[in-house]
């Protein structure tokens, strides 16, 4: 059943991405990842840490998070449609993927050793 | 002016008499003129009620003159049996029924050996000696009164049971009901206090005389000294404190303290548990509360070295050096590894097995993180302290060779089982592993800087970044991480370079929230009279529990940097119910906070910074803005080498 679910998932949200039903917003992302609780595992930019991963600038394809959200079977409890609608979900990795590149660590002294 | 002895003829006595009974004349008079005017002024209300003779009498006059005890009180003696046990500090809050033992320890004591250390909750007292304990190897004891006051420090000693940590809990009590002063005493006396703490300390006793007493402390201070350590209990009646000596013909006598060798692994099972490591391909080893002293440290290195093998600290001790090029976090290593040695493991079956809180219907799911074939060994000296109604075990984990006995204790055998076990075949083996080794560890340590950097500049700040510049500040002092209660993402043990035994003292032990703050007191007051720099990062929910500590800091003058993790939530539970209301697949009340219902710390958010300043700390706050940190905690630490403790709120992410 979970797979049959993750396959309408990433369907749905190919069809969202390819008609641009709607624009994905990073500004109402940031409110999305705030509301939903997405913060509490992965930090409010998105950054990881002991209890998430990190989310920030992801390399992930927004159908493969939108996918891994509604159906994840790893240590993140999933969130279906009625908890996240497929438009906050686009808002959020828009939030996600505009986060600014990280400092070259070499410019920050206290990370040298 | 006279003296108190009256040397110029004065009599003190008659002369307070006097002065007494000419106040008493006008104020009888007082009371009495509102009843006559009754009926013909008009009636108010007094604005209190008028004192009764018996109060004015007790107010004005001189006390009667009290009997006075014959001989040496048993509290004495009690102190005598104490001071030869050389035990320190006293952390306690106060209470009438040890008042006896409170007041010999004071003047008859000199207030030294033990000094008492004055506390505003129980719990408090407890956790000062839970962290001064991880610092100095030696135990404290704590006075409580037997029924609430126990009551009140429950937690606590649990922590320290499960936590593998020695002190001596002392409980008043006032035993014979025929003798109980009215009032509280009697109330509030029990038939067996020490029931309430029995499922989670060592062991506890009731001495009925002064010579019991005394070879119960010692017994009491020789077993919470042996490995396994833990806390004892010594429930102390109040009219044997109180009552002199009646020595009955027999000398009353103090049994000489001679410290038990801890347990050491059998030697047919060291030798099988050598032959296996030496001859695997990927041995790990897992230490958790193995290096009880520094040389512990030493020793681990060395048996590491002779294997080049991987060392998972899981760090409820600092039992291995993080810059050591053998060190790994444990998802690096286990799964691969052929042979494993888990060394006073509190979890053997969470190091090789994983569980995910997210399986069908909300049940979780289990998976061996580890080969079938992979061979297990434990060295555990918890396996010869069980109790059966408070668990401190997980789930049952079977090995290949098990050894009920201390690991530091037996790791000197187990080094030269290696040794005689490695062939020159194995030897060039095991040497090949070295650069591997070197490289994979720097790869790690690189991925961490790297991590550290995601979110530096961000508001709140981030837990590395609060890491980071709390390391720039002390790096070149002799410093001690006492304390870090709230989960900051383990960045100190990824970035800092902890490679001494008291830069690091572990966690809580039973995961009793409000451990760090007073622990951290206690481990900073051991620091401070081994003139080292103590820091904490101190969560804030765990604060809120017994924040008065903060006030026996300032009393006492204990020097602690104490910076703020401020993620305004208890955060694990938060988490929780977020994950409970997904599986339900229903929205989380968040309340108007930021997160579930119950969970957070916020609207109003509490101003720590004030809450320290109010009990003589110095402090500063909120600090949001991470460019503000840096020079906040340069202010601090002077302030805290001055000999105080400093706190700073810093508002922080999560995690």
């Amino acid at each position: 059943m979970r797979y049959m679910g993750m396959i309408t998932t990433v369907a749905a949200a190919l069809l969202v991405s390819a008609t641009g039903a709607f624009a994905a917003s990073a500004e109402k992302g940031k409110i999305a990842f705030g509301k939903n609780g997405c913060w509490q595992c992965h930090g409010w930019e998105g950054q990881g840490g002991s209890t998430g991963p990190r989310l920030a600038r992801t390399q992930l394809p927004v159908e493969a998070l939108t996918a891994f959200v509604r159906n994840t079977n790893g240590p993140m409890p999933p969130y279906s449609e009625k908890l996240i609608s497929d438009a906050d979900l686009a808002d959020i990795y828009a939030f996600v993927s505009a986060q600014p590149a990280p400092p070259d660590p070499k410019t920050i002294p206290l990370l040298a050793r | 002016m006279t003296d108190l002895n009256g040397k110029d003829g004065f009599d003190r006595r008659k002369f307070l008499t006097g002065a007494a009974v000419a106040g008493v004349t006008p104020a009888i008079a007082q009371v009495s003129t509102p009843a006559q005017a009754q009926g013909a002024a008009p009636h108010h209300t007094p604005s209190a009620l008028p004192p009764t003779m018996k109060t004015i009498a007790a107010e004005t006059h001189p006390p009667e003159e009290l009997s006075r005890i014959g001989g040496k009180p048993g509290s004495d003696f009690m102190l005598d049996v104490i001071k030869t046990l050389d035990i320190k500090y006293a952390p306690s809050n106060c209470a009438s029924s040890f008042r006896a033992l409170h007041e010999s320890m004071i003047n008859y004591g000199d207030n030294t050996a033990p000094e008492y250390i004055s506390c505003m909750h129980e719990e408090s007292g407890v956790g000062i000696a839970h962290g001064y304990f991880k610092v100095t190897g030696k135990p404290l004891i704590t006075m409580v009164h037997g029924t609430v006051g126990l009551q009140h420090a429950t937690m606590a000693i649990y922590n320290a049971y499960c936590d593998r940590v020695p002190l001596i809990i002392i409980g008043g009590n006032d035993l014979d009901a025929a003798a109980r002063p009215p009032g509280v005493p009697t109330f509030h006396a029990a038939q067996d206090i020490n029931a309430i703490v029995r499922d989670y300390t060592k062991w506890d006793d009731t001495p009925v005389s002064l010579q019991h007493y005394a070879q119960s402390m010692v017994r009491a201070y020789k077993i919470a000294m042996t490995p396994p350590y833990g806390p004892v209990a010594i429930s102390l009646d109040a009219g044997l404190q109180q009552e002199p000596i009646h020595e009955h013909g027999a000398k009353l006598y103090i049994p000489r303290y001679v410290p038990s060798s801890p347990p050491q692994g059998d030697s047919n099972a060291v030798k099988e548990a050598a032959r296996l490591l030496v001859a695997a391909d990927s041995p790990v080893i897992v230490a958790d509360r193995c290096a009880r002293t520094a040389n512990g440290v030493k020793l681990l290195v060395e048996l590491a070295e002779l294997l080049q093998c991987s060392v998972v600290d899981q760090g409820n001790r600092m039992n291995f050096p993080n810059t050591h090029y053998l060190s790994r976090p444990a998802g690096a290593v286990i799964a691969g590894a052929d042979v494993i040695i888990g060394l006073e493991l509190s979890d053997f079956w969470g190091t090789v097995n994983a569980y995910t809180d997210n399986g069908e219907h909300g049940v979780g799911v289990n998976n061996a993180r580890i080969k079938p074939q992979t061979k297990l060994i434990s060295i555990n000296s918890v396996d010869l302290l069980t109790k059966s109604n408070y668990q401190d075990f997980q789930r049952f984990q079977t090995v290949d060779i098990s050894m009920a006995a201390d690991a530091e204790t037996t790791l000197p055998s187990l080094i030269e089982a290696v040794k005689s076990a490695i062939t020159a075949d194995r030897a060039s083996v095991i040497a090949a592993r070295t650069d591997k080794a070197k490289k994979a560890h720097a790869e790690i340590r690189a991925r961490d800087v790297q991590a550290a950097t995601v979110g530096w500049d961000s508001s709140p700040i981030s837990t590395a970044r609060l890491c980071m510049e709390i390391y720039a500040q002390i790096k070149d002092l002799d410093w001690s991480l006492v304390s870090s209660a709230g989960d900051v993402s383990n960045w100190p043990a990824r970035l800092w370079p902890i490679e001494k035994h008291h830069q690091w003292l572990g966690r809580s032990g039973g995961y009793g929230v409000g451990y760090g703050a007073p622990a951290s007191v206690g481990a900073a007051m051991a620091n401070r009279d081994l003139g080292r720099f103590s820091v904490s990062i101190q969560s804030d929910g765990d604060l809120m529990f017994a924040p008065g500590v903060l006030w026996t800091a300032a009393k006492h003058k204990i020097p602690l940097l104490s910076v703020m993790h401020n993620n305004r939530a208890w955060h694990q539970e938060v988490m929780h119910v977020q994950r409970l209301a997904n599986f339900r697949n229903r929205p989380s009340n968040y309340g108007g906070d930021l997160g579930p219902v119950g969970t957070m710390i916020q609207n109003p958010d509490i101003e720590y910074h004030k809450l320290a300043e109010s009990m003589g700390w110095w402090a500063k706050g909120p600090i949001k803005d991470p460019a503000q940190l840096g020079p906040a905690l340069k202010e601090a630490v002077a302030v805290v080498k001055s000999g105080q403790p400093a706190l700073l709120n810093v508002w922080t992410q999560p995690r």
